[in-house]
């Protein structure tokens, strides 16, 4: 990127595209130039553990797939060598090339550049770089990785054997944990805690007898289910969590094992390790200061894109926006509904010029080939080393030509790949194929690219077949290749076998009402129905309470000190001046119907019944906080939830900040056997209301009772900000909780709180005029309600169910209802925001489009043969089947709009009438009847 | 497709083509992504034919349903190793449990040719979702099926009677009825699903089927003895 002119909705942007030195169009990906190429330097992608070639692909899945020419070139740099134009048997190679000035006019621009890990200098105690062992956390990922530098084999660099007694210290370059560190970062890197449990639970995988051993601060579990997940990984066995600070002792010089030192209660002891992982921190990205230059934005003091709690998405320059790591540390899925949020953002920019520029993609016509004899064609992919290294690829293809019906096998070394994908395609037309079977991965992940692969070859869709010898067999069989070669080879004929019985089928278009139904008007329902507003679409707005607002009516500042009430009252302000929102207070949903594209919800409210029309639903309908039956609560008016402090401290009540002694206890009504989860916001709530309570009484004594302290983040600063302020911080734990009483001391009558201090080792009292228990956030009572009215599902904790906890954090599984702020779990109002742009963000996807597709393979019935018993219609939880009278008394009849494909009804019909398309009986006998030919013969 | 679209017949086909167990994976219990709750279809499924395979003298293990999460490959890998060697142990279907082949796969066809029956009469116990897994224990009792499989009907038409209207034969859903015009029809009990139609719709002026229970059903009549001659 040179440079960025213009503004907001107009700028122009000049971009430097460097030489590949390889044809993008001619490359296929086969590596044959990489294996020639005689020039060996350290491989970036695989963190410089193993080498690469001058040539090469960056990483396996590289998007292109396709090789590019590295600096280290000797025809580049000498002049000679050019072995590489001489193995392309595409001739694809082009030194010619030069760098290339790329000029576009865009209207917004979206920076996503991501993160640095934090390097350890080699100067430090830890020793990386010096000591071979000690490896960082980016290391080991790719260490454990199945295209890593020892395809998935855990090496150690000194030896070459698997390490089996592993150490991870945690908080490396983060939270100052070790002040000598040159370059380390004051916040918190968020994720560190997580991405250490998930490889300790992938250690154990590679090697069930490894000890594993994780050095670690506070436990930052504040994720959603990450709570859980801390307690697989702790329950693993030989696998200790051991709170303690470390040092790095020595080197064995014979064995180059590492030695720790560490406290326990018992006192220092010193331990040896066969390998030492850093968890290092998130930094931002390399020339951040260049880059902020050239995009003229501001940084914060971290270095870290400048944004506001208010708006995470917005830089300080108009028309720019950010989403991931650039605006600090953060876990997938923040990033993944920040970048759908500032897309939501760019579409409110940018909505006038909505489709101009799109082009409708056209596909050849669709060649009717029912009445021809199957030509099927079996495609087996290497997925490089994945299947490759295990199943024996060549002689499936030389099987896979044996089978009836089958005209045409090839391998392929990455069937996704942009060239291969098109192969298909050629040879589809070339060899007349009618269907198509691929041997590759599970259909899970691109099960939709391959059907436009078959349609681009003039072929009906669903005349596509995966064989899954990749998850289900080279995964889990990579010790025994020659069985796991003959599963393929069963795979693929029980492919071949249902690939014959395939039928075409259509799918078809539904019209979509372009108007959106948001559940909660809080700050994440009102936020994402103002975008959806703002982007031309009709939204209605509906509040169980007489006024909007929600939980922040009760908050009035955030820790970074936003004014959530001034947020608040604009936001309110704006909802109700917008013409195309309209709000419905008092409400209860009295039924829900209908499908995605066309849902029809009655609302009761104080505008009477309304029966709402709308093509999306957003469900932001919050949270309820826990009224705790511990500590006195209720019984004694000193104790109070941090809700109500803060309602006290806004109304200057000197019960509260004219005390002497104030203690607050973390943790009150979750992570605990009721609720197995962290309430993510009660740490900085605490932090937030004792760094306010210093400020108007600097005297107060504040005590804080943690777990963990969990201010992750930059809120870490707040933290830190609180202890410099004498805030003082005793741990407890789980099993030793504070104990409250109530009694006098010298005539006054205060709450005496026991604990056990970890430091001292002993019970101390402290004597408090006032109590605050950062009490759970819990589920709204509305929840279950909803998740059935709607056919959306809750989590373990009662949270609402995401379509995948990463990935798809603001959609569900079922089409055209989306989710955001706390309703999806507890969560910052700055990150709520996020989320509520990010679900209006991925509303807008279906909103914009007239239609919506809906699948073919859905349930049909046989006339003939329903005997109408109705066991399918009571089997059918979507009520897509009724039964109809007809002059062959009564019948099923499907409704294909409402049919999700489950096939429930399929397993409860005696006469086989009712049949999933795509998943028929006949299909799947045929699999059954060649899974094992040779006894089927007998 | 959902776990719950296994049928049973997938599952005595496996066994009948010979394999020595079946394994179902569904998703975990009260996690389904859809509404459906299918698994707990699977389950019920699952009750249903081990107690069929009790009473036809197979090891019920053979057969297992587990749920798990698609990120849980590591339990999948488990518990499908667990299975494999828990089969092997059990031996070859039929052999280790003393039952001949031929004798084998007679019970087997009895069982399929009897699926859609079992169908219909255990219809509204195959529909109920129950609160866990643990409630279903002994859902399904012994008793039930071999009273299931004693009780069965079957149905008769009675060659006096039958005018050879073809009202039963146009709305047989499976299509067992033979005759045409001046034929007499005749059921074909392989084929018949038991499912009532033929009964209903036999015009009451004739009465001419019957359902019969815990019989044997009279043998068909010769093919040469169905014309019906006029105004007999």
């Amino acid at each position: 990127m040179d440079r960025v002119e213009g503004e907001s909705g107009n700028f122009n942007v000049t971009l430097r595209k460097k030489p590949r030195y390889v044809i993008e169009d001619k490359c296929t990906g086969c590596t044959t130039c990489v294996e020639y190429c005689p020039v060996k330097y350290p491989d970036q992608f695989n963190q410089d553990i193993s080498n690469n070639k001058a040539i090469h692909i960056y990483f396996s899945q590289a998007i292109p797939l396709v090789a590019y020419i590295d600096e280290s070139c000797l025809m580049l740099k000498e002049k000679k060598c050019n072995i590489c134009s001489g193995v392309c048997k595409n001739n694809a190679i082009d030194f010619s090339q030069t760098e290339e000035k790329v000029e576009i006019n865009v209207g917004a621009i979206l920076m996503a550049p991501g993160l640095k890990p934090f390097t350890p200098p080699v100067t430090d105690q830890y020793g990386y770089g010096r000591r071979q062992n000690v490896v960082t956390s980016m290391d080991y990922e790719r260490l454990m990785c199945a295209t890593g530098p020892y395809e998935g084999e855990i090496l150690r660099a000194s030896d070459m054997k698997h390490p089996h007694n592993v150490a991870w210290i945690q908080c490396i370059g983060s939270r100052q944990v070790d002040q000598t560190l040159e370059g380390g970062n004051s916040y918190c890197s968020s994720v560190c805690c997580e991405y250490t449990q998930k490889q300790v639970i992938l250690t154990k995988d590679h090697d069930a007898d490894a000890k594993c051993t994780v050095f670690h601060n506070d436990i930052r579990s504040f994720g959603k289910d990450f709570e859980r997940f801390y307690q697989r990984a702790e329950n693993l066995a030989d696998t200790r969590f051991i709170r303690s600070y470390v040092s790095i002792v020595k080197e064995d010089p014979v064995t180059k094992n590492i030695t720790i030192r560490y406290n326990t209660p018992d006192g220092v002891k010193e331990e040896e390790f066969d390998m030492v992982v850093l968890s290092v921190g998130l930094n931002p990205p390399a020339d951040v200061q260049g880059l902020a230059d050239k995009f003229g934005v501001q940084l914060d003091s971290h270095g870290f894109c400048e944004t506001t709690s208010e708006n995470r998405m917005k830089t300080s320059r108009p028309g720019i926006y950010v989403s991931g790591a650039f605006q600090g540390p953060m876990d997938i899925p923040e990033s993944v509904f920040g970048a759908s949020g500032a897309g939501s953002q760019i579409g409110e920019l940018l909505d006038k010029r909505r489709g101009k520029m799109s082009v409708e993609r056209v596909y050849p016509p669709e060649k009717d080939v029912s009445g021809e004899e199957p030509r099927i064609g079996v495609f087996v992919c290497h997925c490089g080393a994945n299947i490759g290294r295990v199943v024996d690829v060549p002689s499936a293809v030389e099987y896979a030509k044996t089978l009836p019906n089958v005209v045409y096998a090839e391998e392929q070394l990455f069937s996704c790949a942009t060239n291969s994908a098109q192969a298909i395609t050629d040879t589809i037309k070339e060899k007349n194929l009618n269907r198509v079977v691929l041997a590759a991965c599970s259909p899970r992940t691109l099960d939709d690219l391959f059907r436009d692969t078959v349609r681009e070859g003039g072929l009906n869709q669903y005349y596509f077949e995966f064989a899954n010898i990749r998850e289900h067999c080279s995964w889990v069989h990579s010790k025994e290749k020659e069985a796991a070669t003959e599963k393929s080879l069963d795979l693929i004929r029980m492919s071949v076998a249902r690939a014959a019985l395939l039928e075409p089928l259509q799918e078809f278009d539904l019209p979509v009402t372009k108007a959106a139904l948001v559940l909660g008007g809080g700050i994440a329902g009102m936020t994402s129905a103002l975008s959806i507003a703002q982007q031309g679409h009709e939204v209605h707005l509906v509040e169980k309470d007489k006024e909007l607002g929600g939980m922040a009516k009760q908050i009035h500042s955030t820790l970074d000190k936003m004014d959530v009430q001034a947020y608040l009252g604009d936001i309110i302000s704006k909802i109700y001046k917008h013409p195309l929102v309209r709000v419905y207070t008092d409400a209860t949903i009295t039924n829900a119907a209908g499908y995605v594209g066309n849902f029809i919800t009655s609302v009761n409210s104080e505008r009477g019944i309304s029966e709402i029309k709308h093509g999306v639903t957003v469900v932001a309908t919050g949270v309820d906080v826990y009224e705790p039956t511990e500590y006195l609560y209720g019984q004694n008016d000193k104790v109070m939830t941090h809700l109500e402090l803060e309602q006290k401290m806004v109304a200057s009540d000197k019960k509260v900040t004219d005390v002497n002694r104030l203690v607050m206890i973390q943790c009150v009504g979750c992570r605990n056997e009721d609720r197995n989860y962290c309430s993510r916001i009660c740490c900085q709530e605490s932090v937030k209301n004792a760094i306010a309570l210093k400020e108007i009484n600097p005297e107060m004594d504040i005590f804080i009772l943690y777990r963990d302290m969990r201010t992750y983040g930059f809120a870490e600063d707040y933290y830190r900000q609180a202890r410099n302020k004498k805030v003082r911080f005793i741990r407890y734990d789980k099993d030793d909780k504070p104990v409250v009483e109530a009694t006098q001391n010298g005539g006054k009558s205060v709450l005496r709180i026991t604990v056990t201090d970890q430091t001292l080792n002993q019970q101390i009292a402290i004597d408090a005029d006032v109590l605050a228990l950062a009490a759970a956030v819990v589920p709204s009572v509305d929840s279950k309600e909803i998740s059935q009215s709607f056919g959306i599902t809750l989590g373990p904790d009662g949270f609402f169910k995401e379509a995948h906890v990463k990935l798809k954090p603001v959609e569900f599984a079922a089409d055209g209802v989306y989710l955001c702020g706390t309703a999806h779990y507890p969560k910052l109002i700055s990150e709520a925001i996020s989320q509520a742009y990010g679900a209006a963000g991925r509303a807008l996807t279906l909103l914009s489009h007239d239609t919506v597709v809906a699948s073919g393979s859905v349930c049909e019935v046989d006339e003939k043969k329903c005997i109408g018993c109705g066991a399918c219609v009571t089997a059918c939880t979507y009520a897509a089947i009724e039964l109809k009278e007809s002059k062959q008394g009564s019948k099923a009849v499907v409704n294909a709009v409402l049919c999700k494909g489950c096939g429930l009804c399929n397993a409860k019909c005696p006469s086989a009438a009712i049949q999933l398309k795509h998943f028929t009986d006949d299909e799947i006998f045929s699999q059954i009847d060649t899974a094992i030919p040779e006894l089927v013969k007998v | 497709m959902c776990s719950g679209r296994v049928d049973p017949e997938f599952v005595f086909r496996a066994f009948a083509n010979g394999m020595d167990g079946v394994f179902i994976g569904g998703c975990i219990l009260n996690e389904c992504n859809y509404i459906t709750h299918g698994n707990y279809h699977a389950l019920n499924m699952v009750l249903l034919c081990k107690k069929i395979m009790e009473h036809i003298g197979l090891n019920p293990d053979r057969l297992r349903v587990e749920f798990m999460s698609s990120g849980e490959g590591n339990v999948f890998v488990d518990v499908v190793n667990d299975f494999v060697a828990k089969t092997r142990e059990l031996g070859p279907i039929g052999e280790a449990e003393g039952i001949s082949k031929e004798e084998l796969a007679s019970r087997l066809a009895e069982v399929r040719h009897l699926i859609p029956y079992i169908k219909q009469v255990k219809s509204d116990k195959m529909q109920a979702r129950l609160e866990s897994k643990e409630a279903y224990e002994g859902y399904y009792t012994s008793d039930e099926i071999d009273k299931l499989f004693s009780e069965a009907v079957s149905y008769y038409i009675d060659p006096e009677k039958c005018k050879a209207c073809m009202m039963c034969g146009r709305r047989c859903p499976v299509e067992a009825i033979d005759g045409g015009k001046g034929l007499i029809h005749v059921i074909d009990q392989d084929k018949c699903i038991k499912c009532n139609t033929c009964l209903e719709v036999c015009p009451e002026k004739f009465g001419a089927i019957s359902k019969i229970v815990s019989a044997p059903v009279p043998d068909p009549i010769p093919v040469e003895a169905r014309a019906i001659t006029k105004g007999e």
